[in-house]
């Protein structure tokens, strides 16, 4: 405990480690609240405010599409048969091609009402996915795979929706069955189609990032039947979301007791933008500042000989790490904490208020972001302490310390394609930087997750686990060197 | 004393001082086993074409080092006291120091580039070894060291230099890649020291600020730093 208080005492009356501390805090908070980002929104009347579209699991969702529909009430089922998903691409103003979307969707759905966001099931048939059944934005759960004509059915008994396909018709197999929790008595029963933009990695001169397009699908449905007491009645369209802007949507056309729909958008998860992850950009020279720190702590004990007075005190020198690491852990994750907490706060505020249209993140997802920028500033100075003991030199410790924190995010961001950059930031101490990601990944939307767009390819605590497993090989390293040579 | 007789006692300290020549090691082997690293995840022609000097991303912190080093060193042993009173125009010093470390790190610079390069020619299948990226380089890398040099004169500090040359190095261009506001983005991309200065490795068709203007900007940054540096030594006391 003295050793603590010996540390502690050390730390506070140096001025030029607290006024390190400041600027660590400063440069996060600096960067944080600067409005280094504008956008539109709401910048020309209250037409152009970006309202997020809310699912209903309170996260950030895309709920664009084409809805042939009409009422059901109660309970009931629909079937039909999609015949064929075709679909162009945009590559640019006037420039279209054939092709299409891997997650081009077209189906059945049931739905809470027509507002976008609502509660929703369906089961559908995939550019190159097959068969799938999806519910509430975020669930994707494969059926059969396969290409050509499906059969598709879709069933509501209370709150229960339950989806199957066949190829014939005859034989259905079972997707899967979920549970819409306060699904109303009346919902909107039909088929949908819609399409998601591409998108591929590009490279230009120093920076990474993707590029993309949207594109348009066109499902031709026949023998829409309607069943299990349900009758049916005309069938309506409405596009969600409102009709597309980018592209000549034509009408459905009815044919018979089918249809030829065309969509665009998405109904999914809302997937990459900027979110909180960005205004903690000043983490980055935060945490040169407490790397700095770390690694003085203990070079300064050797360049002035303080080490034999410190050892003279406290024999037992594993101690004195451990007090020292305590001591700045401690110390840099309350700053850490503080300073995140106040960017995450205000930070995001401000873009808002600058136009920008802010991914929402849940407030589980910002307490984690703000405790792991502390972790994060807190291991790494920790790892930098040990670096400073084992190598003696403040200069080589600190470079040391930063190569192989921040140049590995550097490399992942500016210049590594998206396979090579994922599969650095899993072992290097880069890793940690998953703390601070706001978007999830999921499966069932294409997109490029590079860490550019703030995807990592570990989880949170799995990339703060990357960086301790480092800090403590080189702690172990320097605490077997502490006891072994003369100070 | 003169220029000449200051110049040799760096150029004797630098050579005789422990590390220096590893240093000069570590620089070629740095840049070139990074452009190599790079290179082989690039082979698949996924990345853009200016990747094959991508080493100097490593290279320039172990440069830094060197030059923080040079003077760094005298102050945390105290040999600056003595080397002052050798040569009492402290402005020498400093030229002779800063000559030094240009010398340096010149040779390990052009064997690194060298380096690259030919790692680049071997696996990017659509690289072709030009000569402006290569030279200016080799410049690039001697502009950072005395940009380091002179920052570490005038902070005294080496620990707290080499954090704000690293911060320069390493946090403006992520922090370059959050700024979206186009006027923002623009400026800081042609006027903050690492993305000027590796213009000179590009070959886009239309880059924001022309290679040896780029180059130019951080050679503004070092004078700036040397002339900061050169103050302080002059006015403060040792």
């Amino acid at each position: 405990m003295s050793i603590l208080h010996a540390e502690w005492t050390k730390f506070r009356s140096v001025r030029g480690w607290v006024l390190g501390l400041a600027a660590a805090a400063g440069l996060i908070l600096l960067f944080g609240l600067a409005p280094g980002m504008s956008g539109s929104c709401g910048k020309h009347g209250p037409a152009s405010a970006c309202t997020p579209t809310i699912g209903p699991g309170g996260e950030q969702v895309k709920d664009r599409f084409t809805f042939v529909h009409q009422p059901l009430a109660g309970d009931g089922s629909v079937s039909v048969r999609v015949t064929s998903l075709t679909g162009s691409i945009f590559d640019g103003p006037g420039a279209e091609r054939p092709g299409l979307a891997p997650w081009a969707k077209a189906g059945l759905m049931i739905k809470s009402g027509l507002t976008p966001g609502s509660a929703y099931a369906s089961v559908l048939l995939t550019g190159s996915h097959g068969v799938r059944m999806q519910w509430d934005y975020t669930h994707d759960k494969a059926g059969p795979s396969g290409f050509g004509p499906q059969w598709l059915r879709l069933s509501r008994t209370g709150e229960i929706v339950t989806t199957a396909s066949s190829t014939d018709g005859v034989t259905w197999t079972e997707i899967g069955a979920t549970r819409l929790a306060g699904l109303p008595a009346t919902t909107e029963v039909g088929l949908f189609v819609t399409a998601p933009e591409y998108t591929s990695e590009m490279h230009q001169g120093l920076l990474n990032g993707s590029q993309g397009g949207p594109t348009q699908a066109t499902g031709a449905f026949e023998q829409l039947t309607t069943g299990d007491g349900w009758t049916g009645a005309a069938w309506h369209t409405d596009w969600i979301g409102g009709r597309p802007d980018w592209t000549e949507l034509p009408d459905p056309q009815q044919q018979g007791a089918g249809f030829r729909v065309a969509g665009s958008g998405d109904v999914g998860p809302a997937g990459a933008g900027v979110s909180v992850t960005q205004t903690l950009v000043g983490t980055f020279t935060g945490l040169i500042a407490v790397v700095v720190l770390g690694a003085v702590a203990m070079s300064t004990e050797y360049r002035r000989g303080l080490i034999r007075t410190t050892f003279a005190a406290a024999p037992r020198r594993l101690r004195v790490l451990a007090a020292k690491a305590a001591v700045i852990g401690g110390a840099t994750f309350g700053i850490g904490v503080v300073a995140s907490a106040i960017v995450v706060v205000f930070g995001q505020r401000i873009l808002r208020a600058n136009g920008v249209a802010l991914l929402q993140s849940s407030a589980t997802t910002q307490v984690r972001i703000v405790a792991g920028t502390g972790a994060l500033l807190a291991v790494s100075a920790v790892l930098a302490l040990g670096l400073g003991a084992l190598l003696k030199r403040s200069v080589t410790a600190v470079t040391v310390a930063i190569v192989v924190i921040v140049l590995p995010y550097l490399l992942a961001v500016i210049v590594l394609p998206v396979e090579a950059a994922r599969r650095l930031l899993t072992f290097t101490p880069a890793a940690a930087f998953a703390l601070q990601q706001a978007v999830k990944q999921y499966p069932q939307v294409d997109d490029v997750y590079a860490p550019s767009a703030g995807y990592f390819p570990l989880a949170p605590w799995a990339g703060l686990a990357v960086l301790i497993g480092w800090t403590v090989v080189i702690l172990g390293a320097a605490a077997l060197l502490l006891r072994r040579r003369d100070v | 004393m003169s220029m000449r007789r200051a110049l040799h006692a760096e150029w004797t300290k630098a050579l005789t001082s422990p590390g220096t020549s590893g240093l000069l090691v570590m620089v070629i082997a740095g840049t070139a086993g990074l452009s190599g690293i790079v290179a082989a995840a690039c082979s698949g022609a996924t990345c853009g074409a200016d990747v094959a000097l991508t080493g100097v991303q490593l290279g320039q912190a172990i440069v830094a080092i060197l030059a923080v080093l040079v003077i760094g060193n005298e102050y945390s042993t105290g040999m600056i006291g003595v080397t002052l009173a050798a040569v009492p125009r402290r402005f020498l010093v400093l030229i002779g120091k800063a000559l030094v470390v240009a010398a340096g790190v010149t040779v390990a610079a052009t064997v690194a580039v060298a380096g690259s390069v030919a790692i680049g020619e071997t696996l990017l299948p659509a690289y072709h070894a030009t000569l402006r990226p290569a030279v200016g380089t080799v410049l690039y890398l001697v502009l950072i060291a005395l940009l380091s040099l002179g920052l570490a004169t005038a902070v005294r500090n080496p620990a707290a230099a080499i954090g704000t040359v690293l911060a320069l190095l390493y946090s403006v261009p992520i922090i370059v890649t959050v700024v979206t506001d186009p006027v923002w983005h623009d400026r800081l991309v042609k006027y903050a020291p690492v993305s000027a200065g590796l213009a000179v490795q590009s070959t886009e068709a239309d880059p924001l600020i022309g290679p040896w203007k780029g180059l130019g900007v951080l050679a503004l940054w070092t004078l700036a730093a040397l002339l900061a540096g050169a103050i302080t030594l002059q006015r403060r006391d040792a």
